[in-house]
């Protein structure tokens, strides 16, 4: 087993995916000379040149819309946006177009296309790089939502999500880039190649006592907040990692929570509408009679990105938090 | 890049809007010039230091186009800017306390901590931002011209954007609706030959310039040379004189160049161009040794004056960074301030219904 950072992982799902299907390629700002903004794509350029890994001018709206179309004739462009934030200047074209054009076609068209970057907070670069929109596009039927919290998950499902034939958003994060996690060589596997279906959850952690279910790096929150849990309470917390929002793994949830008994969704959208919101109501109407307590959800505070280093750090869920809100129920 | 147009000092300098100028005036421009760059290069300092968060993305070597356009500006004029926003910030006269604490991140900032480096705003100045999505300003500075036409005010507006940020949609769709509606504004591409690590012919298809996108629209256009002072005043002057008086909109370039990286980031500032471009340009091109020149010509300033100016920028910059290191960070409950103006006000409508949602 090697250790991979999270962004190793992602540029080896690029690479492996680029040689096994010549319609695959990357575009987006920085992403071929420069090596990426975040050296996610580093050296791959050098390797596949121009046609099929592409610098594109600061025009979000112009080459989404433009990948979205040559999509629509077989090119399965994987496209960065430098930050998931800039999503808003090409929202008419990936949620209109890419999310709409197979249902108002009637099924005639699809648009097999990946969009992805990092979509965190936490950073300090102030409210508009601050976005986690995965609850605002998963809002939208048609599109499919990947937030992966380890180096594992985002090679397996990067190359999960280049096969999909429907429009993928791929969230990736910042504060993740860096970080290392054990990822097989393929020789070590059965099949040869690592690729994770969307739609199946990960338990990061088994435990007895309650439930947390979050995604990215709301993932690490919570195993922190579990070993807590754990040696200074006694308390055995769960950690269920979603990896995929939509499609979404439901009963990997319900079963916890028919084990746990009680259930808190952690993680770093605004409260409003965020994904713990739409788990919490189906736990509510499909697991009702095996909670033992409220429905809880620890969020990000209700506000635009602070930039201050000491108050955004307050602002995102923090342990700690998780720890108080699991005691009030347990 | 192709090199910057050559200077033609003689004609602005002799250009009536710079010929007006009084010698305080001129010494007033210097300071200017120095103060920018002094506060941004302690700020680099502290920076580096871990003082601060985030992006810090610096504008030395582009002063003299910031300085000489805000110093045309009358009492209707307004300018915003992208997230390279500290020489607009100081030029329009930011208490530069109240910027060095913006970076700390602390209460006694300009944004009380809650914007950074790339949201500094002083309406009061006439300084509306500040703003870090890409050519999202654009949009806005035309409606800053639109404002002042609506409300029958003779002035105008300045919009900078930068060299990448001319391939947003938005920009486009501005330039159309000023030259449509007749608007009082002056959109000033800072063109410093990069955007990030794509150099202009890598990210732009333009014909001779990009400034001559403008033909496309029936909108006046011209280049300017950002590294001289008095040329940058004397062709920003003509454009702002054509929005004040016809209500026409103007789209210039200015040349210029940053030394520093696209960001403190930027990992590979000696990759997409060489040392010696930097170099030469520091050497060759700088605004605030070009604007030196001039004055101590003219007997504006001598050696010794110069000096003094530059000394004191030191020192206030110094004592900028004294000042925010030593102001308190925000309190956690002003998280929640300034979300809604009617909340903040606690009229009636900011108490009807729930605002926030943390549990
Ligand atoms: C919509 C959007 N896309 C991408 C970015 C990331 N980004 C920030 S600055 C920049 C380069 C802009 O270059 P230019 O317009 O030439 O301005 P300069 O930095 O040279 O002043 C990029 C790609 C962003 N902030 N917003
Ligand atoms: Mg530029």
């Amino acid at each position: 087993m090697r250790r991979l950072s999270y962004r190793h992982a992602l540029r080896e799902a690029f690479d492996e995916e680029l040689a096994r299907d010549p319609m695959v390629m990357l575009m987006g700002e920085e992403v071929a000379q420069y090596n990426g903004a975040y050296k996610v794509t580093e050296g791959l350029w050098a390797k596949w040149g121009d046609k099929r890994v592409m610098d594109t001018p600061i025009s979000e709206a112009g080459f989404i819309g433009m990948g979205v179309g040559a999509s629509m004739l077989g090119v399965r462009p994987v496209m960065e946006l430098m930050f998931w934030s800039f999503y808003t200047v090409a929202w008419d074209q990936i949620i209109n177009n890419a999310g709409m054009v197979r249902y108002m076609s009637g099924g005639l068209i699809n648009c097999p296309i990946v969009i992805r970057g990092p979509a965190n907070s936490g950073t300090n670069v102030g409210a508009t790089h601050s976005h986690t929109p995965e609850n605002v596009i998963a809002q939208f039927p048609g599109m499919k939502c990947v937030v992966p919290a380890t180096a594992y998950d985002a090679k397996g499902l990067m190359k999960a999500a280049i096969r999909d034939n429907d429009p993928v958003m791929f969230m990736e994060n910042t504060l993740l880039y860096g970080e290392e996690w054990d990822v097989p060589d393929n020789s070590e596997l059965p099949d040869g190649e690592l690729v994770i279906p969307l739609g199946v959850a990960d338990i990061k952690r088994e435990g007895s006592d309650i439930t947390l279910v979050c995604h990215g790096r709301a993932v690490h929150t919570c195993l922190k907040a579990a070993e807590i849990l754990q040696s200074e309470h006694g308390i055995s917390a769960e950690v269920v990692d979603l990896r995929s929002i939509r499609p979404l793994d439901e009963e990997t949830i319900f079963n916890s929570v028919r084990k746990t008994h009680r259930l808190i969704c952690v993680d770093e959208n605004k409260p409003f509408g965020s994904i713990g919101s739409q788990i919490a109501a189906m736990v509510q109407q499909h697991c009702f009679d095996e909670l033992d307590a409220p429905v809880l959800r620890v969020n990000s505070l209700d506000a635009p990105a602070f930039y201050s280093p000491p108050l955004e750090k307050i602002q995102n869920p923090t342990p700690e938090v998780v720890v108080a809100r699991a005691l009030e129920i347990c | 890049m192709s090199s910057p147009i050559q200077n033609k000092p003689a004609s602005h300098t002799k250009a009536a809007i710079n010929v007006s100028l009084s010698v305080e005036k001129k010494r007033g421009l210097y300071r200017d010039l120095c103060r920018i760059r002094r506060f941004e290069q302690i700020s680099l300092k502290y920076y580096n230091a871990g003082k601060m968060g985030g992006f810090l993305h610096l504008y030395i070597g582009q002063e003299a186009v910031a300085v000489g356009c805000v110093s045309l500006m009358g009492e209707n004029d307004h300018i915003i800017t992208a997230y390279r926003d500290h020489g607009h910030a100081l030029a329009v006269g930011m208490d530069m306390n109240a910027c060095m604490a913006e970076l700390f991140g602390k209460r006694t900032g300009c944004s009380k901590g809650k914007g950074g480096s790339m949201h500094y705003f002083a309406p009061d100045k006439n300084y509306w931002g500040g703003h870090g999505i890409v050519a999202g300003q654009t949009p806005l500075g035309t409606g800053l011209a639109f404002g002042l036409k609506y409300k029958g005010l003779k002035g105008a507006a300045m919009c900078f954007l930068g060299d990448g940020a001319v391939n947003q949609g938005s920009f486009h769709e501005s330039l159309n609706l000023a030259a449509l509606f007749g608007l009082p504004i002056v959109f000033i591409i800072e063109n410093n030959g990069y955007s990030m690590g794509t150099s202009q012919k890598r990210s732009s298809a333009y014909p001779g310039c990009l400034a001559e996108r403008a033909v496309g629209y029936g909108m006046a256009w011209k280049q300017l040379n950002g590294e001289d002072l008095y040329e940058v005043r004397a062709g920003v002057h003509d454009a702002l004189e054509r929005a004040r008086n016809e209500n026409k909109p103007t789209l210039l370039e200015i040349t210029t160049y940053r030394y520093q990286g696209h960001s403190v980031a930027d990992a590979n500032k000696f990759k997409y161009r060489t040392k010696e471009e930097v170099e030469r340009y520091e050497r060759e091109h700088d605004p605030i040794h070009i604007f030196k020149t001039h004055l101590l010509k003219e007997g504006v300033l001598d050696e010794a004056g110069v000096a003094t100016i530059d000394q004191a920028a030191i020192a206030e910059a110094e004592a900028s960074a004294q000042f925010a290191g030593q102001s308190a960070y925000p309190e956690p409950a002003e998280i929640f301030d300034d979300v809604y103006w009617e909340v903040d006000q606690k009229t009636e409508a900011g108490q009807t219904g729930r605002h926030f949602f943390n549990d």
